[in-house]
């Protein structure tokens, strides 16, 4: 067995992995597939504005434009459906029957009609009744629709957390609400951390949906700029390396918080 | 402990009747069981005898399906009940200990004080420094619980009972869940809380303590309680033919 183990070790480091979205620190010494990745993506992306130029060069420069309105899109909707993803995780434990059937015909029923009938439908619908700006409405939409997602990770989170921790909390004259926060809810963040890490990233993409919604994100710039010079293959190009490259950076992101993470708890 | 064989003591466990239907079951048929102050009774019994659902029925971490249990003259049940009062006096300690592992060993004694007893940090904190040195622990108040060794989590765990300084300790086998080398340091605890006179109920199987430190032991079958006597009576010489028998197996 010995020799058998040194052979192994004695191997090149070069390895593909199963392209995990979330690249762990592990991987770090090897070429994964997120670093091959990020490589072709900036690769191409050079190569494509500094040796080739045109028309790419000024595709680039209209379609980051909106990029701020995409981060903008996300980072509400984010926030949004955590909120509402904790609120619906907690809702499909509550004890109380009717608070579980509140939170567990939301869930069906944004999981059961896709994602860009639900943002059409609900920014029409508020746009009818509050007078809401674009960016708002879409922001709503999205955490509506994300936060039946996130309710049910943050469900799936909580329920991992043993029984005997609400029984300690309770036995020390906890309330229900206290044991919640203090004990259940911080350890649940824990577990839940790398799933919402691949939620955001998601959502990232999805943000691009927009777009159908009359706002300039880098997919609705990259179609304006279409519909002027005829560029289709040259500007959606530009178009999905960009998006390719944020998703890429994010997921490392997560996948960072998510080693600190694990840190702590050791 | 002087209090003992006084006919007029306090009655601080008074189980009514209680009964516990799971459905499929029936946990409690119908417990009556007074635990006087500063009493250590001991309950032993078979697995599925209701043991440890009467001890939970205590600080209704299950809720009885009729009867009454009282601790300290307070009802657990009804519209007079105040269930997080009796919790905050009734310190319970687990088998596979419940430690916080996201909280620090000071953490853990501290936070139910600080949040359900309102004390201030500092004194919260001064408390659990006494607690720890009194199991031994004084050092490890930064550790966290993945740190410690089983024996040490479990008196962690009676430090952080006792810092809500309950007028019943409830022990649901708290030696059960640890490797033979660590049982002594926790029952050496259990054992010094009995001398200083704390009223305690136990559902634990070490003969040892009982013998020790127990004024009454309970043996209980099928969700009934068979026979109550002091620990040499009923281990040496038991009534009842289950208790004859269950003995057999575990002496």
């Amino acid at each position: 067995m010995a020799s058998l183990d040194k052979k192994e070790e004695s191997r090149p480091k070069f390895e593909i992995t199963d392209g995990a979205l979330l690249p762990t620190q592990g991987n770090n010494y090897l070429i994964n597939a997120w670093k091959l990745t990020i490589i072709i993506a900036f690769g191409s992306l050079a190569l494509l504005l500094f040796i080739v130029k045109e028309p790419y060069d000024k595709i680039f420069t209209v379609v980051i434009k909106g990029a701020p309105l995409t981060f903008s899109v996300t980072a509400g909707a984010i926030l949004g459906s955590i909120f509402l993803g904790l609120f619906t995780g907690l809702g499909q434990i509550a004890r109380t029957r009717i608070i579980n059937l509140i939170a567990g015909v939301y869930v069906e029923l944004i999981r059961g009609i896709p994602l860009l009938v639900q943002l059409i439908f609900i920014y029409f619908a508020l746009g009818k009744f509050f007078k809401l700006d674009g960016l708002p409405a879409a922001i709503i939409a999205l955490s509506i629709c994300y936060g039946a997602y996130m309710g049910e990770i943050f469900r799936a989170g909580i329920q991992s957390i043993p029984k005997g921790q609400m029984e300690a909390a309770l036995a020390l004259g906890m309330t229900r609400s206290q044991a919640m926060r203090y004990i259940i809810l911080p350890q649940t963040m824990k577990i839940i951390l790398p799933a919402i890490g691949n939620e955001f990233i998601a959502m990232l993409k999805d943000s691009s949906l927009v777009s159908v919604i009359a706002l300039r994100d880098i997919l609705r710039r990259g179609r304006e700029h279409v519909s002027r010079t005829f560029l289709s293959l040259e500007t959606y190009a530009i178009v999905a390396l960009v998006y390719l490259i944020i998703t890429l950076v994010l997921s490392k992101l997560v996948a960072i918080m998510e080693d600190r993470m694990k840190q702590d708890v050791k | 402990m002087s209090n003992k064989n006084n006919p007029d003591r306090k009655v601080m466990v008074d189980i009514q009747n209680a009964e516990k239907d799971f459905g499929i079951v029936m946990a409690l048929k119908g417990i009556n069981l007074k635990v006087y102050e500063g009493e250590v009774v001991l309950i032993i019994g078979p697995s599925g005898s209701g043991k440890s659902t009467l001890l939970r029925s205590v600080n209704r971490l299950e809720a009885l399906t009729g009867g009454q249990i009282f601790v300290d003259g307070d009802p657990l049940t009804g519209p007079d009940a105040d269930i997080r009062k009796i919790r905050e006096e009734t310190g319970m300690v687990f088998q596979d200990f419940n430690l916080f592992p996201h909280k620090s060993v000071l953490e853990n004694i501290t936070l139910a004080p600080i949040k359900v007893k309102k004390k201030s940090v500092k004194e919260a904190k001064e408390q659990a420094r006494k607690l720890l040195e009194r199991v031994g622990l004084a050092d490890r108040e930064k550790s966290y619980p993945a740190q410690l060794s089983g024996g040490q989590k479990q008196r962690v765990a009676i430090a952080r009972a006792l810092a809500m300084e309950p007028k019943v300790m409830l022990f649901d086998e708290p030696t059960s869940a640890l490797d033979p080398e660590m049982v002594k340091e926790v029952l050496d605890v259990m054992l010094d809380l009995a001398k200083e006179g704390m009223t305690m109920m136990v559902v634990s199987h070490e003969m040892g303590f009982a013998k020790a430190a127990a004024d009454r032991v309970v043996f209980m079958d099928e969700g009934e309680i068979i026979e109550i006597a002091p620990p040499e009576t009923l281990f040496n010489s038991p009534e009842e033919e289950r208790t004859k028998k269950f003995l057999k197996h575990i002496l």
